[in-house]
């Protein structure tokens, strides 16, 4: 029996149509409009003007806090504005945008392809340099990874998880990553467990990936303390809590985060990236994207510059399809709906997913039935059709005391409900009242 | 380029719909229903047509003409408790009472809750007590199998009519006669024998007071009819291998879970279980409970109604086994021979109760407070 976790789940139809084909470098874009705020936390200040020449690698907006992160230029050329620009979330939201000369590097980047599997900073330095170089969570949720790293004191953690589920429909930048970077990923993991001095990694690997588990399988005996674990195809197993559950049995307890259980989780992407930052210098400026769809021409995997046009990777790709109906930045569980295709690429874009028209309405609605199915799937173990009266009534009290915080947003009730209610609609609309009244009780 | 789709996630969707699910539970109750015609012939269609035009004819006119909403018919709601209604009657019911049923059901059980989703009883069990409690001879009078639905639907029956072609059901004919005390005067004595039916008497057929029989019985049928369907009951409660076919289906097309009939099920086997091993004589044994009076039917479709069983698993358990040990209890101890329709609809009522107070486990919830 395959591991994995007990509670809950779904299982939506794969359409990994792109996990086959190699990531392929995108050619650079004119213009790139790069973000301030990628992160989770306090959004970076601009530390570039109108007309200032940069290069690829320069720090270009300077975090502003402990949770929070550096962002460094994706291309080498001239900052045109610092301005609002709409991005993946909707709202326009100031970017530094550079229109792109050339492609020259900043000095200190080591551009050498060969694996550096000596790992000579100290666990400090390794924090710092992740610091330094904005890394931040790459599945999607981008925490800045350097805060996960510092573990408060009193705290001990024994074991270091790493997420190569990549349990959203349709993505394979995760799956391409593991085939084609493993090498330098598995160095990346090893310099986090030094940065947590832990002795044991667990990759976690759907499994839907036999050619990444098998590969890495091979890989593993030249580093020890790492093992990989295949488990059961259930989605949302790249949840941070359901892996842990699924890898080690361990429940993190409700509001509480994982280091209480004496696990730290982070992403395949993000390991590749801590390599790039600690081996090679290299700060984060890009990243994987799939970018795929069932009418996509050709479902792709690219290696992309942060700020680049969604536009650029859709003509990469085969040009828009005709059928477009809509368009996602990520999974189909958990991704936003663009209402822009000229949005940028951020740090937390690991695909881009196009659904054909006949595919993008939703379910008709009808009465809730009570087959309590969402409450089968909740894989927080909560009653979702209970959540979406109590949100739709305004029974904020009643919302707390039924755990509505405790929701991870998968979208699992949602997407069983056979009455086809929105139900995670409104139990997030609950979810960020009963957090503004949980905030202002702190005050 | 065309306007793009704007909504939150998720984005894709299950292909279950609540019509989907409708139509499954129909398609698993087919086994039952072509058991009962071959049993009972044209009585068995006559009632099921009766029944699920007249609920789907009611539904279309309160929600036309009194709710004033756009009817909702095609959802097969109201096809699955016209289905339900006539599997829990006698195949020899008049049209008309199956008409009466029909409207209580619907507009009573159903529609004056506010329709599909709302009601707290199983409309079918709704409209079937009714017409137990209003026409108790019509509704338990059961045809023997073999005998096809005689001449005027419209005349209401008479008692020769019934007696000519009707048999007790198996619980009829146990709850009717085990622990009754038989006497008979023995003639060169003058003293009064009594004699108090058992268990063995009801399958020997007849009680037999010094060397003469005093009363004979219907025979009760064989394991081997009963799990084909070769008795007497309602139209789909008859025959056990037809409705776990059904029961087989649901689970595969994950229409429903196992855990309702598993715990009615299982409850009723280790009740009766224990009376029969604390008395044989007058407790018979636990699977003949589960093979006779609509127990599988009641514990496979009617209390599986998503609308009016527990949201959470544990809740399910309390239902469940609520279900099994009233079922007894009414069969064992109470007036009626059968007990299941009362024992879903008393649990029925509980289901707030139950949703309220048994929570799911939620995720990390033991370890928070054990903190």
């Amino acid at each position: 029996m395959l591991k994995t976790f007990p509670k809950g789940g779904v299982h939506p139809a794969e359409g990994k149509y792109s996990a086959n084909s190699v990531i392929e470098k995108l050619s650079l874009p004119k213009t790139v409009s790069i973000p301030i705020a990628q992160h989770i936390g306090a959004p970076s200040k601009a530390i570039v003007a109108k007309g200032d020449k940069v290069k690829v690698g320069d720090k270009i907006a300077e975090s502003t806090g402990f949770v929070s992160a550096n962002i460094h230029s994706s291309v080498s050329g001239t900052v045109v504005k610092v301005d609002k620009v709409l991005d993946s979330t909707g709202y326009k939201r100031p970017c530094v945008i550079i229109d792109v000369e050339g492609d020259e590097w900043n000095e200190s980047i080591d551009r050498s392809i060969e694996l550096k599997k000596e790992i000579s900073l100290t666990d400090k330095e390794i924090i710092q340099r992740i610091n330094e170089s904005g890394i931040v969570g790459l599945g999607g949720a981008t925490f800045p990874s350097h805060v996960k790293l510092s573990v408060p004191d009193g705290k001990k953690i024994d074991v270091l998880i790493i997420n190569g589920v990549e349990c959203e429909p349709y993505l394979t930048s995760d799956h391409r990553l593991m085939l084609e970077k493993a090498k330098e990923m598995l160095v990346g993991i090893q310099i986090i467990m030094k940065a947590l001095s832990v002795n044991l990694a667990l990759i976690g690997i759907e499994n839907n990936k036999p050619d990444a588990i098998s590969h890495l399988q091979n890989l593993v005996k030249d580093y020890p303390g790492v093992e990989v674990h295949a488990l059961k195809v259930q989605y949302p197993q790249g949840g941070e809590k359901q892996l842990i559950k699924a890898l080690i049995n361990r429940e993190v307890p409700s509001g509480a985060l994982p280091l209480n259980v004496g696990a730290v989780v982070h992403n395949v992407g993000t390991a590749f990236a801590v390599y790039e930052a600690v081996q090679k210098n290299k700060p984060l400026f890009e990243r994987i994207v799939t970018l795929t769809g069932k009418s996509v021409k050709k479902p792709s995997n690219f290696m992309v510059r942060i700020g680049t046009p969604v536009t650029e990777l859709i003509e990469a790709a085969g040009g828009l399809p005709e059928d477009t109906g809509k368009v996602i930045n990520g999974g189909p569980m958990m991704g936003k709906a663009l209402n822009s295709l000229e949005v940028p690429v951020v740090k937390g874009t690991s695909g881009i997913l196009i659904m054909p028209v006949v595919l993008s309405a939703r379910k008709k609605e009808s009465d809730c039935i009570r087959c309590a199915k969402c409450v089968s799937v909740c894989p927080q173990g909560l009653e979702p059709f209970l959540l979406n009266k109590l949100a739709q009534l305004g029974k904020n009290d009643k919302l707390e005391t039924n755990a509505v915080m405790d929701c991870i947003e998968c979208g699992s009730c949602s997407y069983t409900c056979p009455a086809g209610l929105p139900l995670l609609d409104y139990i997030r609309l609950g979810k960020s009242k009963v957090s503004q009244i949980i905030r202002s009780r702190k005050q | 380029m065309n306007k793009l789709f704007i909504s939150p996630s998720p984005h894709v969707y299950e292909d279950t719909t609540v019509k989907r699910l409708m139509f499954d539970v129909v398609i698993a109750l087919l086994p039952a229903l072509v058991f009962s015609i071959y049993f009972f012939g044209m009585g068995a269609i006559i009632v099921t047509l009766t029944a699920v035009v007249s609920c789907i004819a009611f539904e279309w006119l309160i929600q036309k003409f009194i709710l004033k909403q756009e009817p909702s018919i095609t959802d097969g709601s109201a096809l699955v408790t016209g289905i339900l209604l006539a599997f829990n009657v006698p195949s020899n019911l008049p049209i008309w009472i199956i008409i009466i049923g029909s409207l209580v059901a619907i507009g009573v059980g159903k529609m004056s809750f506010g329709g599909l989703g709302n009601n707290p009883f199983n409309p079918a069990l709704v409209g079937r007590v009714f017409m137990l409690i209003s026409f108790p001879v019509q509704m338990t009078s059961w045809p023997i199998p073999g005998v096809t639905r005689f001449t005027n639907w419209l005349k209401p029956i008479s008692a020769a009519d019934l007696d000519a072609v009707t048999g007790a059901t198996p619980l009829g004919i146990i709850g009717n006669n085990v622990g009754k005390v038989l006497e008979k005067i023995d003639v060169a004595t003058g003293d009064t024998l009594r004699h108090t039916v058992t268990i063995q008497d009801i399958y020997n057929g007849q009680v037999v007071i010094n060397e003469e029989v005093v009363k004979t019985f219907d025979q009760v049928p064989e394991y081997a009819s009963q799990l084909l369907g070769n008795i007497g009951g309602s139209i789909g409660e008859i025959s056990a291998i037809a409705l776990l076919i059904g029961f087989a289906y649901l689970l595969i097309r994950k229409v429903i879970t196992w855990h309702i009939p598993v715990s009615i099920i299982g409850s009723v086997f280790l009740f009766a279980g224990v009376l029969h091993l604390i008395n044989p004589e007058y407790y018979i044994a636990p699977e003949f409970h589960l093979l006779t009076g609509g127990l599988l039917l009641g514990a496979i479709f009617m209390a599986t109604d998503y609308v009016t069983s527990p949201m959470s698993v544990k809740g399910i358990w309390v239902y469940g086994i609520g279900i099994g040990l009233i079922t007894v209890s009414i069969r064992v101890f109470g007036v009626y021979p059968e007990g299941v329709s009362f024992a879903i609809l008393i649990m029925n009522a509980f289901v707030p109760l139950i949703n309220m107070y048994i929570k799911p486990k939620r995720f990390g919830e033991e370890v928070k407070n054990g903190q």
